[in-house]
């Protein structure tokens, strides 16, 4: 099976492409072939190689054997503005957009052509370049505002700049780096409305992925890497995602492939009763959350979805103790901690995963003995005395951690910054479930994991639950928090929209509430009510 | 009141903006590409002294401006060597600068000249006056007062302006400072216009000692730009890293002098020293006060590094 016809000429040919980083093997002698005005799919966990792939693509790497034909011809480039001026352009994960200038500025940066002394010396034609940006996003339905500056714009938004400058380079192929990695549900279906119009156009789109639905959704075929070696090409055809039984065997087969195994499925879950943990009362920041009230019993997860920037951070940052309420209580186990410390709500049973890992869940320079036994360093069983930590308890730890999640990595003592992002994630939740905590917050917990990772974490939530935890999700994957919560809230603005139980979740209704489409009637609560009232 | 404020003082004040006026534009140059330069006020003194020795040595004061500018280049390429192709820590290089700028223009004036601290006068650049202009109204007799060296460098603020923000070249360099990943996605070379940045910054700099040293004066003397680089680093942060703002500071500053100046022939009960202060409070001032948080480019300090 091949991933494309044999008679076409490949839009991207990439053939018998091997490289080794040290002692690994980063790509296996890979073909890969992507057929013109088609949108492929490449699959593969977290290290199966699609990034150094792609970066091999795009001469940020030079691989140690292979070669490169774009439409036949072949090429081998130095960098990312060669790529793009044979034509291919890449939107990565992490956008290198500019938030101070405006998205126009953003376009023509570094395109200007001609002479050193005109750059210097004439105008830049911003009125033409907005007309032409303002012709493109009409032409694909982007709806971007050229004049915007980039920093006022949603993440959703952003991503399609990002294209936008693709295709203003006179990209005719996009490689797209998990681009609904950041997005909420109705943005993510935006951004695929914007890649089906440009293959209608004739565009080639290679769209890296882990969502089995958007690559369901969107792509023509596929091709699963897997430990830096292609392990299958499977075609998409229109019968496969209409019939379901078609298709769930498709899915299953790509995610078999992606993981090497059999994927494990997530547990039936009886409903528990459990006591009180978490008691929030008409908290409130005074700005951007609340006033709000949120109740969590033992044996139950409770997911909390909405579109980013709707008070989720807030709400995890007030219950952490991060940040001060102006006004309401927050109770754990019946005792009020709304003036605790972190730490002393670290010590009374909280654990966190918190969103943005970069920002305050690793110290990328220290040792993952150091990252994972953070926050245990006050008393036993690592600070037996005041003067000395235990050192090599740390890292028998750090070892048992890693040995138990997965982590890969060859030693404890290396710094955290050696490992890969959804390793480091690993490591993050090992060590909040090392804390056997009464209450988790996880905030995004699986975002930039694969398959087999997510299903790990997915997993150590449910074991929570099991045993009597309270967990608290913030998810923007509606997947991941149907398949987890018994409960979920919609924060909206600061406050809770709607909520349902597991027993109720329709994606169209949470969809109303994110959106803030029920804003008809302001100053009323929409809650399960409106909805339970119509079935009857 | 009206015998203190005079066309004198106004054109006093102008003229002593411009040393201030030629490193803030330097310094905005080099950090709205990312890269900090506490390190103007050795660049200047190294302009100073240059400008001096060049002019005593050719007896030509033209000769000594651009001797200036040979020096404003070493210095500048000694710093961008250290902090844009080394990736060396941009304020201990820029510290480097200062502390060789004073110390070796101080040792080399009695090696050149035999003398310690002050050398004798040397040619210095004739200020002709501009013809005409005196007849324009009301800013005509405060132009005049002016020489065409002072008008060149008002219009170089101009001309920095308008490269940074309306030229291809000036979007290139602001991108190198607002995110240098970002700029080298888009194929800008960072490395070699964050290069250029910090040797026009020591060109520029070097210029403004020149001023001092070789229009206003006509010798050298140890420290003479007496923190007037550093003035310019405050009125570069003070204006948010933006031309216009940046050289009303500058203006603003040279006013203070003027009529610290001034101040001294018509009071002779308050202590000069106190005085000649003036400016430097008001830096402090306005940087812990109403400046509020001043944000400069967000990449400005990084260095770069190809991933």
């Amino acid at each position: 099976m091949s991933g494309a016809p044999e008679n076409q000429i490949p839009a991207i040919h990439l053939a018998g492409i091997d490289k080794r980083f040290g002692a690994v093997h980063a790509n296996r002698a890979i073909d890969l072939r992507v057929a013109p005005g088609s949108i492929h799919g490449l699959l593969g966990e977290n290290g199966a190689g699609k990034s150094t792939l792609m970066k091999i693509l795009f001469g940020m790497i030079h691989a140690d054997a292979g070669t490169v034909e774009i439409d036949g011809a072949p090429v081998s480039f130095r960098s990312s503005a060669e790529a793009l001026a044979a034509g291919i352009g890449m939107v990565q994960q992490h956008f290198s957009l500019i938030g101070a200038f405006s998205v126009v500025e953003n376009l023509i940066m570094g395109r200007a052509q001609g002479s050193a002394l005109s750059r210097l010396t004439r105008k830049l034609d911003l009125p033409a370049a907005a007309a032409r940006a303002a012709e493109l996003s009409e032409r694909f339905g982007f709806g971007i505002d050229p004049w915007a500056k980039v920093s006022t714009l949603s993440v959703g938004a952003r991503q399609k700049v990002e294209i936008l400058k693709a295709l203003w380079g006179g990209a005719r192929t996009l490689v797209l780096d998990e681009p609904t990695a950041a997005l909420s549900p109705p943005e993510a279906d935006e951004l695929y409305a914007v890649l089906e119009k440009l293959r209608a156009e004739g565009r080639t789109i290679v769209l890296i992925s882990h969502k089995m639905p958007e690559v369901m959704r969107l792509c023509d075929r596929v091709t699963v890497l897997r430990d830096g070696a292609v392990v299958g090409n499977a075609e998409i055809s229109a019968r496969d995602t209409t019939d379901p039984k078609v298709r769930a065997e498709l899915e299953a087969r790509m995610v078999d492939m992606m993981i090497g195994r059999e994927s494990p499925a997530l547990p039936d879950r009886a409903p528990q009763e459990g006591p009180l943990i978490l008691d929030v009362r008409g908290l409130s920041d005074g700005h951007r959350l609340g006033p709000l009230d949120l109740q969590l019993h033992g044996g139950e997860i409770v997911a909390v979805v909405g579109v980013e920037g709707n008070g989720q951070s807030e709400l995890v940052d007030l219950l952490m103790g991060l940040s001060k309420p102006t006004d309401g209580l927050i109770a754990i186990d019946n005792r009020n901690v709304t003036d605790w410390s972190t730490q002393k709500r670290l010590a009374a049973g909280i654990a966190h995963i918190s969103e943005d890992r970069h920002a305050s869940g690793v110290a990328n320079d220290m040792s993952l003995a150091d990252n994972a036994s953070i926050g245990y360093l006050d008393g036993e069983p690592f600070s037996p005395g005041p003067w000395y930590l235990a050192w090599r308890d740390r890292v028998r730890f750090t070892e048992v951690l890693i040995e138990r999640h997965k982590v890969r990595t060859p030693s404890a003592l290396l710094p955290m910054s050696s490992l890969s992002g959804g390793n480091q994630q690993k490591l993050v939740v090992g060590r909040e479930l090392a804390r056997s905590p009464r209450l988790m917050v996880a905030a995004q917990p699986t975002r930039g994991l694969d398959i087999g990772s997510a299903s790990a974490v997915h997993h150590a939530l449910l074991g929570l639950r099991e045993r009597g935890a309270a967990v608290l999700l913030l998810s923007l994957d509606l997947a991941e928090v149907f398949a987890l919560a018994d409960r979920l809230v919609v924060l909206r603005k600061g406050q809770i929209a709607g909520a349902m139980t597991a027993a109720e979740f329709d994606i169209d209704q949470i969809g109303r509430w994110m959106s803030g489409a029920q804003d008809t009637t302001p100053d009323t609560t929409p809650a399960t009510a409106p909805r339970k009232q119509e079935v009857a | 009141m009206s015998d203190f404020f005079t066309i004198a003082l106004f054109a006093s004040a102008l003229h002593l903006a411009v040393p201030i006026i030629l490193p803030m534009l330097g310094g905005l140059l080099c950090e709205r590409s990312g890269v900090i330069n506490i390190g103007l006020e050795g660049m200047m003194l190294g302009g100073a002294f240059g400008a001096v020795a060049f002019s005593y040595v050719t007896g030509n004061p033209w000769l000594g401006l651009l001797g200036a500018v040979g020096t404003g280049l070493l210095s500048g390429v000694i710093l961008a060597t250290m902090s844009v192709l080394l990736r060396g820590d941009q304020v201990i290089g820029a510290t480097a600068i200062n502390l060789v700028g004073a110390g070796l223009t101080a040792a080399l004036v009695p090696i050149i000249w035999g003398i310690d601290g002050t050398t004798p006068s040397v040619p210095k650049v004739p200020t002709p006056e501009l013809p005409f202009v005196g007849q324009i109204p009301l800013v005509g007799p405060l132009l005049a007062e002016l020489s065409a060296i002072d008008l060149v460098a008002f219009a170089l603020v101009g001309a920095v302006w308008w490269v940074l923000m309306r030229t291809d070249m000036g979007l290139r360099l602001r991108a190198c400072g607002e995110s240098a990943a970002a700029a080298d996605a888009a194929g800008i070379d960072v490395t070699r216009v964050r290069f250029i940045a910090v040797t026009l910054s020591g060109v520029l700099a070097a210029l403004g000692g020149a001023y001092l040293s070789i229009v206003t004066l006509d010798l050298f003397q140890a420290s003479m730009t007496q923190g007037r680089g550093f003035l310019a680093l405050a009125a570069m942060v003070f204006g948010k890293w933006r031309v216009g703002p940046a050289f009303l500071v500058c203006l603003g500053f040279g006013l203070a002098d003027a009529i610290a100046l001034r101040a001294q022939i018509f009071t002779h009960d308050l202590p000069h020293d106190l005085l000649f202060a003036l400016p430097y409070v008001l830096a402090l001032v306005a940087l812990a006060t109403f400046v509020g948080r001043a944000t400069g480019p967000a990449d400005v300090g990084k260095p770069f590094r190809r991933a």
